[in-house]
């Protein structure tokens, strides 16, 4: 497909790749912040094509990944009610709440359906008025303005019976926290390209001013990454710490502002819970008071629902990038994606399934 | 799910309020909502996410991005070729 495949092309990336060896001095920690990237850059061996010269730790950018345990529990209770239609993206159905997952309600008789796109959801909210359908609205900044028109298409169509179960996360105050940390080892980030396609790079050329860490704006193909990578070491071997962007076929400085504007009339930022990483002050999205009949935990009154994390489970080191998935003792053999213990490992975004799926518990680096 | 691909607009519809799009990727055709790209024309490539499009793609800066590339990738290898350094490595 054009725009996807040149990106794909050999001869650049081991171009881009030789030029990455050539200018790096020492070891820069370069951390990506989408699990699409992670996927990318496992599936094409990037990491082992720039051999020594980087070492590519993988953030916290899953949705399905920092969806808090809480949260599934919710799905998974809503997915019981006799009058409801619980509706989600595919990669939601395997995730493990505290007892079970959507997969085993849906196999037990629950009505859980899966859709390709939000507004397949309302759609079936019209088609089925007697049905109560919930969509769980999961996501990013890139998923936000599909969720939000979703809202306003139902109230225009003067729908009762459709709602969101909302768990969105913010990008850059999961930045913010991570450069925060007395723990943190990355020098230099790779922006999301699709969340800044959405929300612009105003943010992230912040971050690197208050910081002082270089961030540059990636794509999600091979080619794209690596110049992302050859970007940032340019900047880091040169001592420069600023905002570049890589990805100018998809991303403007401001980014899409009619997308921006649907969301900001829908939604309100809310303090929000990562999984296995805490609350993050501001850092997620909640629908605005006079939305109040298209959210389901106001509608099925759902309350405090708390949960406890499974001990083996590492997610939390993994989605900070302070461990490999590989560094977990359950890695591979007590969690596979068959069998999940926790989340990176459901998702196909997620850290551990891009590490199981590329095999990279089988071989040494 | 996070996942956004280029497919260019075959055709453009009006659907109840939405505007909407016939959108190619490759062989298979879909629909995606363009109510957030309205410049968008028949014939535009335009990023889909979720079955929104949300950017249409920037064919300038898609043909210099891509020079550039191209013309970085050539360069190394014949910089890897003089240096005895096997460009598959």
């Amino acid at each position: 497909m054009k725009y996807m495949d040149e990106y794909r092309d050999a001869k650049i990336a081991r171009g881009l790749a030789a030029e990455i060896r050539r200018r790096s001095t020492r070891p820069w920690v370069i951390m990506e912040i989408c699990g699409g990237q992670t996927h990318t850059l496992m599936r094409y061996g990037i990491d082992e094509l720039l051999g020594k010269s980087v070492e590519l730790v993988h953030g916290p950018g899953c949705p399905v990944c920092v969806t808090p345990l809480e949260m599934i529990d919710r799905a998974n209770a809503l997915a019981r009610r006799p009058e409801v239609t619980l509706v989600s993206y595919g990669d939601m159905l395997r995730v493990p709440g505290s007892e079970t997952d959507l997969f085993h309600i849906k196999a037990e008789g629950g009505d859980v359906r899966i859709v390709y796109s939000p507004t397949d959801a309302v759609e079936l909210a019209r088609k089925e008025p007697e049905r109560q359908v919930v969509f769980f609205a999961v996501g990013f900044e890139t998923t936000a303005p599909a969720h939000a028109m979703a809202v306003l298409q139902a109230e225009r169509l003067g729908l009762k019976n459709f709602s969101l179960l909302v768990s969105h996360v913010l990008v850059p105050p999961a930045i913010r926290m991570l450069l925060q940390s007395p723990r943190n080892r990355v020098q230099g980030f790779i922006a999301p390209g699709h969340v800044c396609t959405v929300v612009g790079v105003t943010e992230y050329e912040e971050l690197a001013r208050e910081f002082h860490v270089p961030i540059v704006v990636g794509g999600f193909e091979p080619a794209d990454l690596l110049d992302a990578i050859r970007l940032l070491v340019c900047q880091l071997e040169e001592g420069r710490a600023e905002l570049e962007n890589s990805y100018t076929r998809s991303v403007q400085y401001a980014g899409n502002r009619a997308a921006q504007a649907a969301v900001e009339r829908v939604f309100e930022v809310a303090d929000k819970k990562w999984r296995g990483v805490g609350e993050i002050s501001s850092s997620g999205l909640r629908l605005k008071q006079e939305y109040a009949a298209f959210d389901a935990e106001r509608k099925f009154g759902l309350g405090s629902v708390t949960a406890e994390e499974p001990n083996e489970c590492i997610s939390a080191e993994v989605l900070l990038g302070h461990k490999k998935p590989t560094d977990c003792t359950a890695f591979g053999t007590r969690c596979t994606p068959e069998k999940p213990l926790g989340a990176p490992m459901v998702s196909t975004e997620g850290a551990c399934a891009a590490y199981y799926q590329y095999r990279r518990h089988l071989v040494t680096l | 799910m996070c996942l956004t691909i280029p497919g260019k607009i075959a055709e453009i519809q009006e659907n109840e309020g939405m505007r909407t799009g016939r959108v190619l990727f490759g062989g298979i055709a879909r629909q995606a909502c363009l109510d957030y790209v309205p410049e968008a024309r028949e014939g535009d490539y335009v990023m889909v996410h979720v079955g929104f499009a949300i950017s249409v793609v920037d064919k300038e800066q898609a043909e210099r991005t891509y020079a550039l590339l191209e013309s970085m990738g050539v360069l190394s290898e014949e910089l890897a070729l003089k240096s005895g350094e096997t460009p598959s490595s």
